[in-house]
């Protein structure tokens, strides 16, 4: 087996590999480790991870090797993958792109992960993230900016978007990510590789460091949308750990991969294509629909009238619970502490202030703010009753169409720095994302084709549960076309 | 809406957040910015709609109450910046 052709095989590949033992889970952690040290760390390297647990790696890939060799392995047994930063690694440091928990041992691991290593996944570091997943380009890191695999200049997105660059690069073959408000989808799409962000209590929050409890989803940046089924029969799953699970039947993800696409309605959103989508993105996302129409699904316009307020809302919502749940980072249990405190007051305002950055404080004040007494009914009340009218907009759609169909982000990449100075132009790339995460909605970034040399996604947007039906339009759209599979010609 | 240099202090208190003095002009320009955003809300009429909290509408789960964890204070103090006989330490509060 070529090193080429390993760094061009899919999870799903690499576990027929796994199985035949054509390569030993040593030698394919070996061969990952080797590329993030080329490729991620020192001057002009990508920073897609914050730390790299190589000794972890090697030892649960010599039990993987074990399990293989004995029989009773699994599909996944002996798979590298990396997790996004904020999913807690007992005995590994958990930072969230923090300052606030640079030195934040987990005391316990996070039910996707322990999921994931008792099906013998093999960890190989946690990725880089914008500060406690809040942002859209990765600028907001305490461990600093990712670079995007295909243009070097330009961000990865965000938040996930180490996760979605060390992917890109196949120096993962695959990993986790979280998505609040597109975190998922958003870096998936920049760059050019499949985003699944489930519904909304299909995944469990435990062990997640929470952003926006009503919002905040764990799921897969891959290659494929086979590997992404694949990761989430894994991770998927009721969970009593986590109070806002959902107990509701769990069917294999794989299962209906391979249905035929022919009378499958596919809602497009009006409001989507009216305008502020950048031409290059027009043209590919509409090239992707004829694609689809090409295997027989059936196109229908809808209207999803409340959409253009999806932003607003949105920035009401995520920093007020944001401001709750960070209310937990007082500088006293865990986390950052400041030096000589003169009271307990300049304790919790030093620790908060230099532990917290530029972004977060904003999102926290916002929070204090719409929910302070006076302006609760006017800011967080509004915006909750808005979030009804987004969400039933999508549920009328879903009376008529089986899934819906756009652009994931209005532009490509954009270039590091760009907008970094002003948050509201920073909220707005996330335009065609947002929503979903209001609804609890499942959605999907698939590759869809390049403009000017760069990746663009097309984003499919499901029912509440309804994951299988996304992965069976993801995988007969890669069946009929190629873009998942290309690669940036400057990583070797 | 736009805010004032004391408005900003005030949130950040009300947050129990230090802010660099010489930061809370631009502080107080991007808080100005995200809720003249926010305020687009009110384009639309929203009267006798329910809010929503829960995407699924769902109310929070109850369980029975049984002891569930063993006592792991050594373990979960590893993390704490200053502890004492397995407390917690902070500065004085009671003079």
């Amino acid at each position: 087996m070529g090193d080429s052709n390993l760094k061009n095989s899919t999870l799903t590949e690499l576990s027929a590999l796994l199985q035949k033992k054509d390569i030993s889970s040593v030698e394919l952690t070996s061969y990952y480790l080797e590329r993030i040290k080329r490729l991620d760390g020192g001057e002009g390297g990508l920073n897609s991870f914050i730390s790299v647990t190589e000794e972890h790696a090697l030892k649960q890939a010599a039990a993987a090797d074990a399990k293989l060799a004995a029989g009773g392995a699994g599909l996944l047994t002996g798979l590298p993958i990396a997790h996004k930063d904020i999913f807690c690694t007992k005995g590994i440091r958990t930072s969230c792109g923090s300052k606030m928990l640079d030195n934040f041992i987990a005391p316990y691991s996070a039910t996707v992960v322990e999921k994931m290593e008792s099906d013998g996944l093999v960890m190989l570091g946690k990725t880089n993230m914008d500060e406690f997943a809040m942002g859209s380009s990765n600028e907001n890191s305490f461990y600093g900016a990712v670079s995007n695999p295909w243009s070097r200049d330009r961000v990865p997105g965000g938040s996930s978007g180490g996760s979605a660059a060390a992917v890109a690069a196949r120096i993962t073959p695959a990993a986790t990510g979280t998505d609040t408000g597109g975190s998922i989808r958003q870096p998936a799409a920049l760059c050019g590789i499949t985003g699944l962000k489930p519904t909304y209590g299909r995944v469990s929050r435990w062990g997640m460091v929470a952003f926006a409890s009503s919002l905040d989803q764990g799921g897969v940046l891959t290659q494929s949308a086979e590997d992404a089924a694949l990761l989430l029969n894994s991770m998927a799953g009721f969970d009593p750990k986590d109070s806002t699970s959902m107990d509701r039947e769990l069917p294999d993800f794989s299962a209906e991969l391979n249905n035929s696409l022919e009378g499958v309605k596919v809602g497009l959103p009006k409001e989507y294509f009216e305008d502020g989508m950048d031409a290059g993105v027009a043209k590919v996302v509409e090239e992707a629909i004829e694609t689809y129409k090409s295997m027989g699904a059936e196109m229908v316009e809808i209207e999803l009238p409340n959409s253009g307020l999806a932003v607003p809302t949105y920035y009401v919502l995520a920093p007020a619970e944001c401001s709750s749940n960070l209310s937990r980072f007082d500088g006293v249990r865990y986390g950052y502490r400041c030096e000589d405190p003169k009271d307990l007051e300049d304790l919790y305002k030093r620790s908060r202030g230099e532990g917290f950055g530029e972004e977060v404080k904003r999102r926290i004040m916002i929070g204090a703010y719409v929910l302070s007494a006076g302006y609760y009914d006017a800011y967080y009340l509004k915006a909750q009753r808005m979030r009804r009218l987004i969400s039933g907009d999508f549920h009328s759609a879903f009376e008529k169409v089986d899934v819906i169909m756009g652009p994931v982000t209005p532009t490509t990449a954009f270039r590091q720095g760009e907008k970094s100075d002003d948050p509201v132009t920073m909220y707005l790339s996330d335009i065609y994302t947002i929503a979903v995460n209001l609804a609890g909605l499942p959605g999907m970034s698939i590759p869809a084709g390049f403009s000017d040399g760069m990746p663009v996604g097309l984003q499919l947007i499901g029912n509440h549960f309804a994951e299988s039906k996304l992965l069976n339009l993801a995988h007969q759209y890669q069946q009929r076309t190629g873009w998942h599979r290309e690669l940036p010609s400057n990583i070797e | 809406m736009s805010l004032k240099k004391t408005d900003v202090e005030k949130i950040a208190h009300l947050a129990r957040l230090s802010l660099d003095e010489e930061a809370i002009p631009g502080y107080a320009d991007d808080l100005s910015g995200i809720l003249s955003l926010v305020e687009e809300m009110n384009e639309v009429n929203t009267d006798g709609v329910e809010p929503l909290a829960h995407p699924h509408d769902a109310v929070q789960r109850l369980r029975s109450d049984q002891v569930s964890e063993e006592n792991q204070r050594e373990l979960l103090q590893q993390n704490a910046p200053q502890i004492d006989s397995g407390l917690f330490l902070v500065p004085k509060v009671i003079e």
